[in-house]
C-alpha cells in the first residue's frame, strides 16, 4: 500500500517543481517597468498634479499665490476665451479633413502601388522632420506671402475670390489669414496622418482586393467596402494624431495668422509668458485638456464599435 | 470544338509570361459544362496562373478565354460570371460570416438575400455561425464559408485555389468528400487547382496533369494512373517502377524486349513510344502490379507473365500491405507493394525472390525522357 502510494505521483512532479517561479524572476518585468514609470511621475504626473494647484490659485506675482480653491478662474477663462476655444477646434478640424483628404491617396499609393518605391517615398514623408518645425514654418511664410506666386495664381484662378466670401482669406492676402493658418497646420501634421494610414492599409491582405473583385465589386465598391473599413484603425489613430497637437498648437497662428486668427495655444503661451497670470493659464490647459478628451472619446466611441475589427 | 455545350470553358492558345519567364506556355483545353476538372501539379507549374486568368486576376499574355459562346478575355473579374474559393480563403475580417456570404449578391443588387443566405450557410452546415466573425471559426469552417461565399452566385464555374492546403490530413479527406457531394449537388463545373494527386483523382472527373507550364497529359483519373504518357505523369501520380529495354521484336499485339539477360512482354496498344525493333524503350510497372515469388519456388510462377530476378534490399510492414525495397540487375531500387494475404515469413532482407507481373500491366514509355522526372514531389508527399 505505502510502496504505491509514494509511486503514484512520480509523473507530476516535472511539471510540480517547474510551478512556483522563482522571487526574483517574477519580479523582472516590474524592475523593468521602473525607469518608465519614474519618468512619467517625474514628468508626467507631478507637473499635472503641480499645474492642477497653480489652476485654483490666486495671488500675484509680487505677492505670492497661493492655494485657495478659486475655481471661479476656470469660469472667468472661458467666458474669457470661447472663441479661441472654438477657432481652435475648427481650425484643428479642418487641418485634420484636409490631411485626411491629401493623406489617404498618398498612403494608399505607397502601400498598394509604390512597389519598389516604397522606402523611398516613405522617407520622403518624414524628411521635412530633418530640418526644424520653425524654419518650416517661416518658410511658408515666404510661400504666401503678398505678391508672390502662390497667391498671383489663387488669385488669378479666383480661388481667392471663393476663399474670401468663406472669410478663410482677406481680399489679396493669404498670409495673416485663417486659410494661411488652417495651411501651416495641415503642412506640419501631415505625415502624422500619413504614417498610421499606411500602416493599417499596408496590413491588408491583397487577396482581399481580389476576393471583392471576384464578388462582382467594381474597384470603386471594393474601395468603399473592404479597403475602407478595413483602414479605420489607421484612420482613427491618424485623425487622433493630427486633431489633438493641432487643437494645441499656436506656432501656426503666431506666425502665420494674425491676432483675428489667435487659438487657445496663443492664449495660453500669452497667459504664462507675459502676462504672468499663472492660474488662468493652468485653468486654460486643463480645459483645453478636458474638451480634448471628450471629443477623443465621443469619437472613438462612435468609430470603434462599429467597424473596427 | 463543341459547340452544343453552351457552358464549357474552352481556353484557347492562352499563355503567360512575366519578363523572360513563361509560367503558362500556349495552352488549349476545354472544361465541358457541369464537370469536376482538376489542375494537378507541382509548385510552380502553371496551375494557379491558368486557374487566375480564367477567373480574370490575371491578363493572359496570348489567347482568348471563353465561358460558353462569351469571350471573356477582356472583361474584369467583376464582370466574369465565375467566383473563386481563394487558397487561405481571403474571407472579408471585418464581415460578419452572414455578410461575407452575402457579398456577391449584394454587389449585383439583389434585395432580399436573408433566404438565399440562410439556405446556402445550411447547405455548407453554418447555419448556426452566421453571426460570427470569420476569425472565430476552425480553418474548416472558413474553408466552407469561402466556398459558400462564391457558391450563393451560382457562377458558370467555380474555381478552387488549392482550398484544401491549409486543413489537416482528416479535415482534408472529409472536405474533399464533401465538396464532391455539394458538386454533385449544385451541378456547377468546378476547376481545382491541387498539387496532391491523391486528391485531383479523388475529387475530379477529368484530371490535367501540368508541368513547367505545359499540360503533361489530360484524362480519366484511372485512365492517368494505368497509362501515364510520360515519366513525370508516371511518377506523380503514385510511384511507377522503369526498366531501360530494347525491342527485339513483335508477336501479334505483343512486342518482345531485350532487357538485360532477360526478356519483357509489353502490348503494342501501351507502348507511346516507337516500336521499331532496335529501339530504347522505358518499360514501367506500378509497384502493386507485381507479385513476389520466393526463388526457391520459382518454378510455380505460371507461365506467359513478365519476370525479375532480385534480391530483397528493405521490406516495411505498413498494415494493409507490405512495402519492399528489391535490388536486381534491371533497376536497383524496385519498388513492389504486396497485400498482406498471406505473407511469406521467408521475404526478408537479402532473401532471392523472383518478380513477375501480368505483362497486360506493363506500359512504354519514349526513352529519351528523365526516368525521376515528377519523382521528388512524390517523396515530399509521402513524407508530409
Amino acid at each position: 500500500m505505502t510502496t504505491t502510494v509514494t509511486e503514484e505521483p512520480a509523473a507530476p512532479p516535472v511539471a510540480k517543481t517547474a510551478r512556483p517561479p522563482r522571487k526574483r524572476g517574477r519580479l523582472v518585468p516590474y524592475w523593468l517597468l521602473l525607469p518608465g514609470l519614474l519618468w512619467l511621475v517625474v514628468f508626467f504626473a507631478l507637473p499635472m498634479v503641480y499645474q492642477a494647484s497653480t489652476s485654483i490659485q490666486t495671488g500675484s506675482l509680487e505677492d505670492g499665490f497661493k492655494v485657495t480653491w478659486h475655481f471661479a478662474t476656470y469660469w472667468q477663462a472661458l467666458a474669457d476665451y470661447w472663441p479661441q476655444f472654438l477657432r481652435s477646434v475648427l481650425y484643428a478640424g479642418a487641418a485634420t479633413i484636409l490631411c485626411l483628404a491629401l493623406g489617404y491617396p498618398l498612403a494608399y499609393l505607397i502601400a498598394f502601388r509604390a512597389g519598389r518605391w516604397r522606402n523611398l517615398v516613405l522617407i520622403l514623408v518624414i524628411a521635412p522632420f530633418f530640418t526644424s518645425f520653425l524654419i518650416r514654418t517661416l518658410a511658408w511664410k515666404t510661400i504666401l506671402s503678398d505678391g508672390g506666386p502662390v497667391v498671383s495664381a489663387l488669385n488669378a484662378l479666383h480661388v481667392l475670390d471663393v476663399t474670401s466670401w468663406l472669410g478663410m482669406t482677406d481680399g489679396n492676402r493669404v498670409l495673416a489669414t485663417p486659410l494661411a493658418v488652417i495651411c501651416g497646420l495641415t503642412y506640419n501634421f501631415l505625415p502624422f496622418m500619413i504614417l498610421p494610414l499606411y500602416t493599417s492599409l499596408e496590413r491588408i491582405d491583397g487577396r482581399l482586393h481580389e476576393a471583392a473583385g471576384d464578388l462582382y465589386a467594381t474597384p470603386a465598391t471594393t474601395f468603399r467596402k473592404v479597403t475602407f473599413p478595413l483602414s479605420m484603425p489607421g484612420v482613427v489613430s491618424g485623425t487622433l494624431l493630427t486633431f489633438i497637437p493641432a487643437a494645441g498648437d499656436y506656432v501656426n497662428a503666431d506666425l502665420l495668422g494674425s491676432t483675428d486668427t489667435r487659438m487657445v495655444g496663443n492664449v495660453i503661451q500669452t497667459q504664462f509668458l507675459r502676462i504672468l497670470d499663472y492660474p488662468t493659464a493652468a485653468a486654460l490647459s486643463f480645459i483645453l485638456m478636458a474638451a480634448i478628451l471628450i471629443m477623443v472619446t465621443v469619437y472613438i466611441r462612435r468609430s470603434g464599435t462599429e467597424d473596427l475589427v | 470544338m463543341t459547340t452544343d455545350h453552351g457552358g464549357d470553358v474552352r481556353l484557347t492558345g492562352i499563355s503567360k509570361t512575366y519578363g523572360s519567364f513563361t509560367a503558362v506556355q500556349p495552352l488549349d483545353l476545354t472544361v465541358p459544362e457541369g464537370s469536376f476538372f482538376a489542375l494537378l501539379g507541382a509548385s510552380g507549374c502553371g496551375k494557379t496562373t491558368t486557374l487566375r486568368m480564367i477567373a480574370g486576376l490575371e491578363e493572359p499574355s496570348s489567347g482568348t478565354v471563353m465561358l460558353g459562346d462569351q469571350d471573356v478575355t477582356a472583361l474584369p473579374p467583376y464582370k466574369r460570371p465565375v467566383n473563386t474559393v481563394f487558397q487561405s480563403y481571403a474571407l472579408f475580417p471585418h464581415l460578419d460570416i452572414f455578410e461575407n456570404v452575402a457579398f456577391g449578391l449584394r454587389r449585383r443588387g439583389v434585395k432580399s438575400v436573408k433566404k438565399q443566405v440562410g439556405e446556402m450557410l445550411d447547405l455548407v452546415q453554418l447555419g448556426e455561425q452566421a453571426r460570427k466573425k470569420p476569425h472565430q471559426l476552425s480553418g474548416g469552417q472558413q474553408q466552407r464559408v469561402a466556398v459558400a461565399r462564391a457558391l450563393i452566385n451560382h457562377p458558370k464555374v467555380l474555381l478552387l485555389d488549392e482550398p484544401l492546403g491549409a486543413l489537416d490530413l482528416k479535415l482534408r479527406r472529409q472536405m474533399q468528400l464533401e465538396l464532391k457531394r455539394i458538386q454533385t449537388e449544385v451541378g456547377i463545373t468546378f476547376i481545382h487547382v491541387t498539387h496532391d494527386q491523391e486528391e485531383a483523382m479523388t475529387m475530379a472527373d477529368t484530371v490535367a496533369v501540368m508541368n513547367a507550364g505545359r499540360v503533361e497529359q489530360l484524362g480519366a483519373p484511372a485512365d492517368l494512373y494505368e497509362n501515364p504518357a510520360s515519366t513525370f505523369v508516371a511518377n506523380f501520380l503514385g510511384t511507377s517502377n522503369f526498366i531501360e529495354a530494347e525491342v527485339a521484336g513483335r508477336s501479334g499485339d505483343d512486342l518482345t524486349l531485350k532487357a538485360g539477360g532477360g526478356k519483357l512482354v509489353l502490348p503494342v496498344s501501351r507502348c507511346t513510344a516507337s516500336a521499331a525493333t532496335g529501339e530504347k524503350v522505358l518499360v514501367g510497372i506500378r509497384p502493386e502490379k507485381i507479385s513476389l515469388t520466393h526463388a526457391d519456388d520459382a518454378g510455380t510462377i505460371p507461365d506467359g507473365r513478365n519476370r525479375i530476378t532480385g534480391r530483397v534490399a528493405d521490406s516495411s510492414f505498413i498494415g494493409v500491405s507490405t512495402q519492399y525495397v528489391i535490388e536486381s540487375p534491371l533497376c536497383d531500387a524496385f519498388e513492389v507493394y504486396a497485400q498482406n494475404i498471406e505473407r511469406d515469413s521467408r521475404l526478408a532482407p537479402g532473401a532471392e525472390v523472383v518478380l513477375h507481373w501480368n505483362p497486360a500491366h506493363t506500359f512504354g514509355l519514349d526513352a529519351a525522357q528523365d526516368i525521376e522526372a515528377g519523382a521528388a514531389k512524390v517523396e515530399e508527399d509521402a513524407a508530409a
